[in-house]
């Protein structure tokens, strides 16, 4: 396959960047995309060219770390995977495929492709946690049964993976997703119940503090979340908020 | 009346800065005030309606929606405030919106996860506003001029006059249908929405996808029909 | 004269049993002169009295093949004779190196050892920094324990945040000592299994004390709201995996070490929250700095802006997961690396069974040159799976060159090769076993992916089997092909289901039409870091701990047991004994991080990388890590022997060289620049692959993952020789891969029997 590719550079923060335009030949229908990545990488290399920066590490969908807005769509055209997983026979011969970062103020990009997601590692610092400490004495992890179906819902909510595609994809960069995924798997388990107040109104908080923009349920976020977390989630959120606000 | 009830509880209880600066309080505040104007919406066709077959009923009801102190001096204004609060909001939150992107994307293909409907409600939203600058210019301001600045002598007969006349000029009905084509796609995303807003999302959110569904397209035709019906007649 | 003879020995159900006898000397035991001997029970039997000529027959067949056996082993120690003596005579200079395991029985070690040591009052935490370089499962946990127990902690990853780390990445679940199940399991069970399982190369004081720590572990996870599976009844689910007689592993779904490394991060964010951790994304160890003979402190790179910093702290934990990386292609992350083990291995730390490589038998085949990383599939799959390769080269060939269909291809006409050589337990195997014999297959040329390194997981006959069995159930037609076919699909599909999917994403193929094709690929490293009990590297100060030390796999580690150890090491064990070296640093104060030691260390950095970005090279990273990773995969993968070994090390070397001649790094220091951060890292690899394979070549008996292959039975079967290799190779640094010095931890086993290991 040969293809077009329009690519987002940007040497780092401060600079302002802009697309250029590269192209690739030989690219073969079972490569990965980031593998496609690699190949241009070593052409740009050959070339005299920096190579494109991007995020990537565990290659298998499950760190969260690669980020691309491909074509328009936060991880590409596939459902339900992350750019690692995408792989080049779903575009065409010819192609000209655009290739941005993630794009959020509360994402700035640090290069190329590269953006600084610490916002998201605040925002769980701000309460996405139960609080307790280690120690060879706690209850029996049996001592108190969760009914099978809370159990199984906490833990759809828990297998997000903190890539921000739902940020990117938002037409308002919002995260609610992100946080609500995190306030309902404690929500649901009675292990984080003690501390759900306050884990829901400090998040929150954080989450606006940290310039995310506002949930206008349009649901992007749910179609393109490489790991189907549900809009539910959203919406437990807003529950537990206002329940935490009048109880507070 | 519930609802209002329920959204005064709320301000009372919640700090009410916390409401209106956290992302899902001002969520709330216009979830809450679009199913208050949903509620408004429904009562306003329901007396509409009776235009279309009785002209005496149409007249003795708006005959006491404009009289009854009540509803003059504590619906009518909680009313305004609604539709303040919402669009006020609705401003201040697209605002924030677009200011939490300062970059945008060259290519973004928002149509592949989302609705137009959904990720479009500012500008459903304004079409439904200037329409309403209209209609306040057309019905309420005479109204009030009628009432409280000229206060001329009670006329409980005058209100189908007035609304067959308002419907002569095809531009106004053909302004009118447009901008309740809006306000049908603004529901048809809203409704169902605020629900979501609040916090419930259920086994029976899909009734409620419909039922909003059904009554986003059947209300505004209603509003329609009624206006095409005086306009032919 | 022979050395090895053929003893029978009758047993009580009519069958006697075939041994043989290795004689090797004499040796002093108690006082007394006794034989030393290694005795191998042959896995067939004879019939003492045979009754038909049937049986005469059979019996006489089967001493011709111990004879056989006997024979081929005979051979095998000749070939040997002369390295082994040579190695005898090194054994006798066994530096003594101190694990400092504890005194007493095995069971109380642990017990009495926390009791007895010093510890730090908590006003006295306050003034003491540790740093922890690395967020997986070991160092997240290490650092929220620290933490919470009151010490400044200093936590480093290179990655954007401590969430993505590769244990996220772990699938089938954790194994504890629960019993939940009530299934017979117990600390000793688990203990016992583990020491199995390692081949009988671990330490089992160490093992013991992970048993032990193996409850608590699910305890706390579960406090921390860690969603694990549950049954209808809201209590907790296990599973089973090959290899062991209980149901003990912990699971949620597929994504086991996701939940609990993102249980550990939400601990380490209570931490950072408080102020009691100070966490340094995209930050990279370069170095350690060592002030009078203690680790105080490491030199940073701070990946963004590229800065070099200095960080101090009274000790230095070092967990930074496992080197399978050398591989280039493994089931590891892109950015694992062994470079902050390398660097203070060669700043003092033994370096410890470096070849000890676990090799996973069933992940998605490599599909070209460009290919980056390999894909686990979960081993779950050969429960159900029929691992085969076509009977004929032809048809092999034929497959390869896309002209035939696998599904064409006929019963007669495919080799079930598992089934065929063990037929007792087939398909399910130990991983080491089921590697070796797809490679096996496939070097002869029976490979069927487009590169000839790939073998058949086929599900037909399962789905049929299963359909069979529902159609039965339902009542339906068991006869109507299309439906039993259907419903079996359901099965599988419910079993399965996400693998699958995977399966077909990644390869276009859908793997319930046309079996599914798998190849082994590097997947854990058991050898790292050599740490004491207390989990101290040789270097005062510095721990080191989860995979990036060696301590408690053996030579192979069982299934479920990693996130095991990273989270044992990290929540329980790490930070009690870290106290006892600590209680000393009390008085000491903050370190001052403007003394020579650090000026020194960050100028050597700042050179290396400065030699870097300015050598004028031809070639990209990725072009040497690709050659390197070839020579390692090629030489010292699933068997090895001494002449690839030696030519393996040469290569390296040769390698090496021309890496730092030749590499072109573009981009500069103080900048964004990922080319420079990998040169680090495969720099690093460069030098540990040639220990890999130095070790690999000293170690001439094959055992758990390591294979050599001058070390096995005339069947090909693994054999270990625990007279001269039941010991740890620890190496020394001493300037270069080649010079390292090995020291050797012997390994006593007073609490358990060393025995065979046999899936005939």
């Amino acid at each position: 396959m040969n293809l077009t590719l329009k690519i987002w550079r940007q040497a780092n923060s401060n600079t302002k960047g802009k697309i250029e335009t590269y192209q690739i030949s030989e690219v073969s229908p079972d490569m990965s995309f980031l593998e496609m990545m690699d190949v241009l990488n070593e052409e740009l290399i050959e070339k005299g060219i920096d190579p494109v920066a991007f995020d990537h590490d565990c290659r298998e969908g499950i760190c969260g770390m690669c980020s691309m807005f491909i074509n328009g769509e936060a991880h590409g055209p596939d459902r339900l995977v992350t750019t690692c997983q995408l792989h080049m026979r779903k575009f065409k011969d010819g192609d000209t495929i655009t290739i941005e970062p993630f794009r959020a103020r509360a994402f700035p990009v640090i290069k190329d492709l590269t953006v600084d997601r610490s916002s998201f590692d605040r925002i769980q610092q701000a309460g996405g946690f139960v609080s307790v400490n280690t120690s060879g004495n706690t209850q029996d992890a049996n001592a108190i049964p969760i009914d099978k179906k809370d159990a199984d819902k906490a833990f759809d909510a828990a297998t997000c993976i903190g890539c921000g595609a739902c940020v990117a994809t938002c037409k308002n960069a919002s995260a609610m997703l992100f946080v609500s995924a995190k306030v309902s798997q404690y929500a649901l388990l009675p292990q984080g119940k003690v501390e759900a107040t306050d884990r829901v109104l400090n998040m929150v908080n954080q989450m606006d503090e940290e310039g995310f923009g506002n949930c206008t349920n349009t649901g992007a976020c749910e179609i393109e979340c490489p790991k189907g977390i549900s809009l539910e989630n959203i919406a437990r959120m807003n529950r537990e908020y206002l329940f935490a606000s009048l109880k507070g | 009346m519930l609802l209002t009830f329920y959204a005064l509880i709320l301000l009372y209880k919640l700090k009410f800065m916390t409401l209106i600066s956290s992302s899902i309080g001002r969520k709330l505040i216009m979830a809450l005030s679009g199913l208050f104007l949903i509620v408004f919406l429904t009562q306003h066709f329901a007396i509409n309606i009776t235009s279309v077959f009785s002209k005496a009923l149409f007249n003795e009801i708006s005959h006491f929606m404009g009289n009854n102190p009540l509803v003059q001096f504590v619906f009518q204004p909680i009313l305004i405030l609604g539709v303040m609060l919402h669009f006020t909001m609705g401003f201040i939150l697209e605002l924030k919106n677009w200011t939490s992107r300062e970059v945008k994307y060259k290519s973004y293909k928002g149509i592949l996860n989302a609705p137009w409907v959904s990720r479009n409600m500012i500008l459903s939203g304004l079409v439904v506003l200037s329409f309403l600058g209209l209609h306040m210019y057309d019905f309420w301001i005479p109204e009030m001029d009628y009432k409280y600045v000229e206060v001329l002598p009670l006329d409980p007969d005058r209100y189908f006059e007035e609304l067959v006349h308002k419907f002569e000029s095809p531009l106004r009905v053909g302004l009118y249908a447009l901008s309740f084509i809006f306000l049908s796609l603004h529901l048809y995303h809203g409704f169902a929405s605020s629900f979501q807003s609040v916090g419930f999302n259920n086994k029976y959110s899909k009734s409620i996808k419909s039922i909003a569904t059904v009554f986003s397209i059947i209300v505004p035709i209603g509003f329609v029909f009624i206006a095409f019906f005086h306009f032919l007649k | 004269m022979k050395k090895v003879k053929i003893r029978y020995r009758v047993n009580s159900n009519g069958t006697s049993s075939i041994r043989l006898n290795y004689f090797h000397g004499y040796q002093i035991v108690d006082g007394k002169r006794k034989a030393k001997r290694t005795i191998k029970t042959l896995p067939f039997h004879l019939i003492t009295k045979p009754k038909s000529s049937n049986e005469q027959k059979l019996n006489d067949s089967r001493i011709k093949q111990a004879h056989k056996i006997a024979e081929d082993w005979e051979k095998s120690l000749k070939s040997h004779k002369n390295y082994i003596k040579n190695q005898t005579l090194r054994n006798k200079e066994i530096f003594k190196i101190d694990s400092k395991v504890p005194e007493g029985a095995v069971p109380n070690k642990w017990t009495n050892h926390k009791g007895k040591i010093n510890l730090v009052s908590p006003a006295n935490k306050r003034l003491i920094d540790v740093i922890v370089v690395g967020t997986g499962l070991a160092g997240a946990s290490a650092s929220a324990t620290l933490a919470e127990l009151g010490y400044n902690v200093k936590t480093f990853c290179f990655q954007d945040s401590p969430r993505r780390a590769h244990s996220i990445a772990a699938q089938g679940g954790i194994n504890a000592a629960k019993n939940y199940q009530g299934d017979g399991d117990s600390t000793y069970r688990l203990y016992y299994d583990t020491i199995k399982g390692g081949d009988y190369r671990s330490r089992e004081a160490n093992v013991h004390r992970l048993a032990e720590v193996s409850t608590n572990i699910i305890d706390q996870c579960v406090a921390q709201g860690v969603p694990f599976a549950r049954d209808y009844g809201g209590l907790l689910d296990n599973r089973s995996f090959g290899g062991v007689l209980v149901s003990r592993t912990f699971y949620a779904k597929g994504q086991t070490g996701q939940q609990l490394l993102l249980g550990a991060y939400s601990s380490m964010n209570r931490q950072i929250g408080r102020g009691k951790i100070k966490m340094y994304n995209r930050h990279e160890m370069m170095d350690i700095v060592i002030v009078d003979g203690k680790a105080r402190g490491i030199i940073t790179r701070n990946l963004i802006n590229g800065k070099i910093e200095r960080h101090g702290a009274h000790a230095v934990v070092i967990a930074s997961g496992g080197y399978g990386n050398v591989f280039f292609l493994s089931t590891n992350a892109m950015g694992s690396n062994v470079s902050a083990g390398w660097k203070i291995h060669k700043k003092g730390a033994y370096f410890a069974n470096p070849c000890f490589t676990q090799i996973h038998p069933t992940c998605i085949p490599v599909s070209g040159d460009h290919q980056s990383k390999l894909t686990l599939m979960s081993e779950s799959l050969r429960n159900d799976g029929r691992i085969w390769v076509p009977k004929n080269i032809e048809d092999a060939k034929a497959i390869r060159e896309g002209k035939l269909k696998p599904t064409k291809i006929s019963e007669e006409n495919r080799d079930y090769y598992l089934e065929r050589r063990y037929p007792a337990f087939g398909n399910l195997v130990p991983r080491d076993v089921a590697s070796r014999a797809a490679k096996e297959r496939c070097d002869a040329g029976f490979g069927v992916n487009k590169t000839g390194e790939a073998v058949y997981l086929d599900f037909a006959s399962s789905i049929i089997r299963y359909g069979k069995e529902q159609a039965h159930i339902k009542g339906l037609d068991e006869n109507d092909a299309v439906l039993v076919r259907k419903l079996g699909q359901d099965v599988v599909k419910a079993k399965y289901g996400n693998l699958f999917q995977m399966y077909e994403k990644i390869v276009d193929q859908n793997p319930y039409e046309t079996p599914m094709m798998i190849y082994p690929a590097v997947h854990y490293t058991m050898g790292g870091v050599w740490v004491d009990y207390n989990l101290m590297t040789s270097i005062p100060g510095c721990y080191a701990i989860g995979e990036a030390n060696f301590s408690d796999h053996g030579a192979n580690r069982l299934v479920a047991s990693a996130l095991m150890q990273g989270l044992a090491d990290g929540y329980f064990v790490l930070p009690y004994t870290i106290g006892d070296y600590l209680s000393d640093d009390i008085r000491t104060g903050p370190i001052n991080t403007q003394i020579p030691e650090f000026e020194k260390a960050e100028a050597t950095v700042k050179s290396q990388l400065e030699a870097f970005v300015s050598n004028s090279g031809s070639h990209s990273v990725d072009y040497y890590h690709r050659k390197l990773g070839k020579i390692m995969w090629d030489k010292c993968g699933m068997s090895r022997n001494e002449k690839e070994l030696r030519i393996a090390i040469k290569q390296i070397k040769e390698l090496r060289e021309d890496f730092y001649k030749n590499v072109n790094v573009p981009g500069r220091v103080d900048e964004f620049n990922e080319q420079l951060a990998k040169a680090g890292r495969v720099a690093d690899f460069l030098e540990l692959g040639e220990l890999f394979a130095k070790d690999a070549l000293e170690r001439t008996e094959s055992c758990g993952g390591h294979f050599r292959e001058e070390s096995q039975t005339s069947e090909g079967e693994a054999l270990r020789d625990d007279e001269n290799f039941t010991f740890v190779s620890a190496w020394e640094y001493k300037g270069a891969p080649s010079k390292a010095k090995l020291h050797k931890e012997q390994l006593k086993y007073e609490d358990i029997e060393v025995k065979t290991r046999s899936y005939k």
